[in-house]
């Protein structure tokens, strides 16, 4: 009985945790495409397809779903230089945008689950406090 | 046999599509290239804007805030220059000398500012003198409002024309429907001004009651490219459209030039803004780019240093990191010519004091374009 008390309790918390955060990360993603019609849109286009040879793609990029912590770096500090993404080299300057932690945090959410991309894991503000700039 | 009908299908869809391609939207490379580019100042990150001084030295504005002067291979900071709200397309922007600098020594510049009560920002003019190397006797001339945290269209090129007057622009600060059509309202704007940030008594729109007194035309997106043409003394801009329908417009007293009701452009998502490329008392540009290259930057030709150039027009294109010329009979575009290819965004784009071209890239620096055979 001690046992099956345990795994119901323990079921219905991760459970709550769960649906809890699905629709934490719902709201997130919803002021990120906020963010992203400002701030990102004009380079990286309406659906992340970015412009060939010069703005990398976000949609299908094996860049940003992969370094997670760079691509956070990247929108916090800005970008400079050489980028490998999909295979494609790209040789440009993104500035820093100015963005709160809680904006960058939400349009990380917003690109990393848009066009086809899908993220388990939420950016939360703490983890873009902790990101420094080297 | 099915695949050829599949491919017949396909060559037939593509001829559709490559005749639809409106003509005056091609871009050529060129027969010849009279010029090369020598990298003059490097090691710069987005240069916005740049201005030349009588004594050959430069000054250079970088967006994330400063100013550099750049003299005989050597670059200084300026210092005492105000502190920008970094945020977006925001930044320290252009920078202009007056036409009488010598005698007056008045150097012109917009950032976006936060000065005001609202959170956020907005597009600030300045004057300033230059002195050891520091901005001195700062004049706020002009702060556009209200502050907004949107991160969108600051405008920003400064002009002046042959009468003195000043001109600089705002853009529409990502509210298209609220304020470039609306006079009594800052943003979508271009500007004109006296020289001392007082305005003409002859602007369009002095006795309209509520109106912003400064506005010289209105209904544009984001102007980032200004410049008076050399014959005519009119002043012309490039703006960017959202996606297609960047424009080139030649700008009139009082006129509106049409964002968001008319435009070549669609939303970025690709559904429709309007279904309307023009209207009564709506101004149509000189030119209209779809796709949108992205347009930076605007400097007249009037010298013999390049061939054929003389009377063409460059602009510097960010989307497509070329800079552009394009070949003019009177106001019609006859010819357009993808110059630098590949050679990263370009920012900006001058004629200095010597007749030659100078273009802004960003990630790279300023470079000289130095005539072939001289």
């Amino acid at each position: 009985m001690k046992f099956f008390l345990f795994i119901y309790f323990a079921t219905i918390t991760g459970l709550a945790i769960l649906f809890f955060q699905d629709k934490e990360l719902e709201e997130s993603i919803q002021r990120g495409s906020e963010i992203y019609q400002d701030f990102c849109i004009t380079c990286h286009q309406g659906t992340g397809e970015g412009v060939a040879n010069t703005f990398p793609p976000l949609a299908g990029s094996d860049y940003l779903l992969t370094y997670r912590e760079e691509s956070i770096r990247g929108i916090k500090y800005g970008q400079q230089g050489e980028l490998m993404v999909n295979g494609v080299t790209y040789n440009n300057t993104m500035p820093p945008m100015g963005l709160e932690e809680e904006e960058i945090a939400d349009v990380m959410n917003f690109i990393l689950n848009s066009w086809g991309n899908a993220s388990d894991e939420m950016v939360t503000p703490t983890e873009v406090e902790l990101i420094s700039e080297d | 046999m099915k695949n050829s009908i599949v491919y017949l299908y396909l060559i037939v869809i593509t001829l559709n599509f490559s005749c639809a391609q409106d003509a005056e939207n091609q871009v050529n490379d060129p027969s010849e290239i009279p010029f090369t580019a020598e990298l003059l100042i490097d090691g710069l990150q987005i240069p916005w804007g740049m201005a030349f001084l009588p004594d050959g030295g430069m000054l250079v504005t970088e967006k994330s805030g400063e100013i550099i002067h750049f003299k005989d291979g050597k670059k200084t900071e300026i210092k005492n220059v105000p502190e920008v709200y970094q945020r977006g397309q925001g930044g320290l922007l252009d920078i202009e000398l007056h036409p009488d600098y010598e005698n007056n020594g008045w150097l012109y510049i917009t950032y976006s500012s936060e000065e005001g009560e609202d959170k956020g920002g907005n597009t600030a003019l300045i004057r300033s003198k230059l002195s050891d190397n520091a901005l001195t006797e700062i004049e706020l001339l002009y702060k556009a409002g209200p502050n907004t945290t949107k991160g969108q269209h600051f405008g920003s090129r400064i002009a002046f024309d042959n009468e003195g007057y000043l001109y600089f622009s705002v853009g529409d600060r990502g509210n298209r429907d609220v304020n470039p059509q609306d006079i009594k309202r800052d943003g979508g704007k271009i500007y004109r001004l006296n020289d001392d940030g007082s305005i003409p008594n002859d602007n369009p729109f002095v006795n309209t009651d509520g109106a912003k007194t400064a506005v010289f035309s209105y209904g544009h997106r984001n102007p980032q490219g200004l410049v008076r043409h050399p014959e005519t003394g009119q002043i012309w801009d490039n703006e960017h459209g959202p996606k297609g329908g960047d424009e080139i417009n030649t700008l009139k007293k009082g006129a509106n030039y049409g964002w968001p009701v008319i435009t070549y452009g669609i939303n970025y998502s690709g559904t429709p803004i309007t279904d309307k490329t023009e209207m009564k008392g709506m101004e149509q540009p000189v030119h209209y780019w779809v796709p949108s290259i992205g347009p930076s930057g605007m400097a007249f030709v009037t010298t013999d240093n390049y061939g054929s150039w003389k009377g063409s027009v460059l602009v510097g294109s960010l989307a497509f990191q070329y800079l552009e010329r394009l070949e003019l009979n009177g106001n019609k575009v006859v010819n357009r010519e993808k110059l630098m290819a590949d050679i990263g965004r370009v920012r900006d784009v001058k004629q200095g004091p010597d007749g030659l071209i100078y273009v802004s890239v960003e990630g790279k620096g300023i470079y000289k374009l130095v005539p072939k055979g001289s």
